[in-house]
């Protein structure tokens, strides 16, 4: 997805619920913080709306604060606003893994996930993963098992594989290729992806 | 993506009165695994995004005394790693975990999982103006209609493309539709409705009304399930064909018996007459070749998907024999 330049919605609340909106609420505090948003009246009173966010989250045990768009995804926010670069763009639409970050611990697919819903969560791209210059066991066990081919899914599989191996630490293969399911190698690398899973897994063990 | 404004309502009141009052089209954004791709691409013309996770009360799996209720919010991966839902309803588990990718589950929750649209390319593709976004023509009728619906399809054939809907209707499962005046409860089997009530939607829900949780009723004494899903491929995919099947069974013998397909019709599809075939006989392969003739014969199949017969025979059968071992 290329990434246009915000114009402003033609959409959106009607512009005259958004001056009703910011009507009472508004009057009189010209110091309101700009992006702290509108509100839609209803009978059940007003519901928050937003075109824009400031957020709040932690990267790479960083905290960040910055304001996101409605319509951005998180791998919009990391790539192009906090330039980590890591998780990739492939197919944009949750289908191969490339852009896999984990979330509060999680693998997700960070181009399917509205960056303004990363409020407060804890990110981690595969910048995060070494330790320094100490790498990650994960990573490691990839590069001795030569578990990557051009390397662009790499990122992907490295955290997907990190978060499997502290829920599941001693997988049979076919955990492996079900937790890895939702990560593709356009290399077909897998093979030797499979057994990198498989000796990251023991050096984590201590094996 | 195309450009779209935010809302977040904290309580179901909110949500309602947002939805019913609203004068433009908004979509409900559950985990958005589906909504997004819709949004991206224009298929979805939604100019306010109405997000589900800031309504209290809409998340979660509680044991109650008549079984389980699920909450739309619940997360795949949440019902795929419930100790109730893999001691009381393995067919369920079974679905949620044959669903997408462990990503995916990470994020997708059940009412979006029920409530997703259909992949019908044409329907996907944001040039195509069909019958579902308010043409004239069913382009999958004359045209490549592969992955589309033998059964019901009535101007429109797309196929539910939904794990968890057959497995929750062969379990008996209600809905709870929440509106701006109180709560309605269906059968989820009554929650999906046939395009020709309104092919532009694949449920009941009328504007101002959301889907707020399941109710799946406690096992029965002798209770047993099975969910089967076909796919083109051995990773992630949806189903070709799917097969839901739960009952009680004595001596060999289903008492009781549901059985409800994906991937065949634009709802998720009862095969009542295969039911008939199947209940108080001796489950043997030639019983379940029977009951799929049976309900074959209401089968009408387009140029590109008579295969999806002879699934409806495979995936019946692995169902009903692994529900009966
Ligand atoms: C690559 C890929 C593979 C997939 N594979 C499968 C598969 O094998 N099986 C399968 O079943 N699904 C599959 N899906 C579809 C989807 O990801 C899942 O079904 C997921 O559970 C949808 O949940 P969500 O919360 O993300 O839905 P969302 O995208 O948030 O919502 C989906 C739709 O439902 C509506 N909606 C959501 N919640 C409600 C509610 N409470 N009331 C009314 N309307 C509501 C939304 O407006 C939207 O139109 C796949 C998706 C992708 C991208
Ligand atoms: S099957 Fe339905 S969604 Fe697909 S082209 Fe026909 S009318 Fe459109
Ligand atoms: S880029 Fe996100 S899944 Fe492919
Ligand atoms: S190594 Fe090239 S895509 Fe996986």
């Amino acid at each position: 997805m290329e990434k246009k330049p915000a114009k402003k919605s033609p959409g959106g609340v009607s512009r005259r619920d958004f001056i009703k909106g910011m009507g009472t609420g508004a009057l009189g505090t010209a110091v309101l913080p700009p992006l702290l948003g509108q509100t839609i009246p209803t009978k059940k009173g007003r519901v928050p709306v937003y075109d824009k966010k400031t957020i709040a989250l932690t990267v790479n045990g960083q905290k960040v604060g910055l304001a996101v768009e409605a319509n951005e995804t998180l791998l919009d926010v990391l790539r192009d606003k906090l330039d980590l670069t890591g998780a990739k763009r492939v197919c944009d639409r949750g289908e191969c893994g490339g852009c896999t970050v984990l979330l509060d611990g999680a693998p997700v697919y960070a181009c399917m996930y509205l960056a303004i819903r990363a409020d407060g969560k804890a990110v981690k791209t595969v910048e995060g993963l070494a330790a320094g210059d100490k790498l990650h066991p994960v990573q490691e066990a990839f590069i001795e098992k030569d578990g990557y081919q051009c390397g662009f899914c790499t990122p992907g599989f490295l955290m997907t594989t990190s978060a499997f191996l502290e829920k599941n630490p001693a997988p049979s293969l076919d955990e492996i290729k079900q937790a890895l399911s939702g990560n593709l190698c356009r290399c077909g690398n897998y093979a030797k992806i499979y057994g990198a899973v498989d000796a990251a897994a023991k050096k984590l063990r201590g094996a | 993506m195309r450009e779209f404004k935010i809302a977040e309502p904290r309580t179901m009141d909110e949500l309602a009165a947002l939805l019913a009052e609203s004068e433009e089209p908004v979509a409900m954004m559950a985990g958005g695994t589906d909504l997004i791709d819709e949004l991206k691409s224009g298929v979805a013309t939604a100019g306010l995004v109405v997000d589900l996770r800031t309504v209290a009360g809409l998340a979660g799996i509680t044991p109650e005394k008549d079984g389980l209720r699920v909450g739309v919010m619940t997360r795949v991966v949440e019902l795929a790693e419930d100790a109730v839902v893999a001691r009381d309803y393995p067919s369920l588990k079974e679905a949620a975990l044959s669903l997408a990718t462990p990503q995916l589950r990470n994020v997708g929750t059940v009412g979006g999982n029920l409530c997703q649209r259909p992949r019908c390319w044409y329907y996907r593709d944001p040039q195509v103006v069909c019958r579902k976004k308010g043409g004239f023509n069913c382009f999958a009728f004359q045209g490549r209609n592969k992955y589309h619906a033998i059964f019901g399809g009535s101007g429109c054939f797309i196929v539910c493309p939904s794990d968890l809907a057959p497995a929750l209707i062969s379990l008996g499962a209600k809905a709870t539709i929440g509106t701006a005046k109180g709560d309605k409860v269906v059968a989820l089997e009554q929650f999906y409705a046939p395009p020709e009530v309104d092919v532009t939607r694949e449920n009941v829900l009328a504007k101002g009304q959301f889907l707020k949780d399941v109710r799946v009723p406690a096992p029965k004494a002798g209770q047993r399930a099975a969910y089967v899903k076909l796919k083109e491929r051995g990773t992630w995919d949806f189903a070709l064909v799917s097969a839901a099947v739960a009952g009680v069974v004595n001596d060999g013998a289903f008492a009781e018996i549901a059985v409800v397909m994906g991937g065949v019709a634009p709802t998720p599809w009862r095969l009542r007459k295969a039911e008939d075939a199947l209940r108080g006989k001796p489950v043997s392969e030639a019983l379940v070749r029977q009951a799929a003739e049976a309900a074959l014969k209401d089968a009408s199949p387009m140029r590109e998907n008579g295969f999806k017969a002879d699934l409806v025979f495979a995936a019946l059968k692995e169902a009903v024999m692994a529900a009966a071992a």
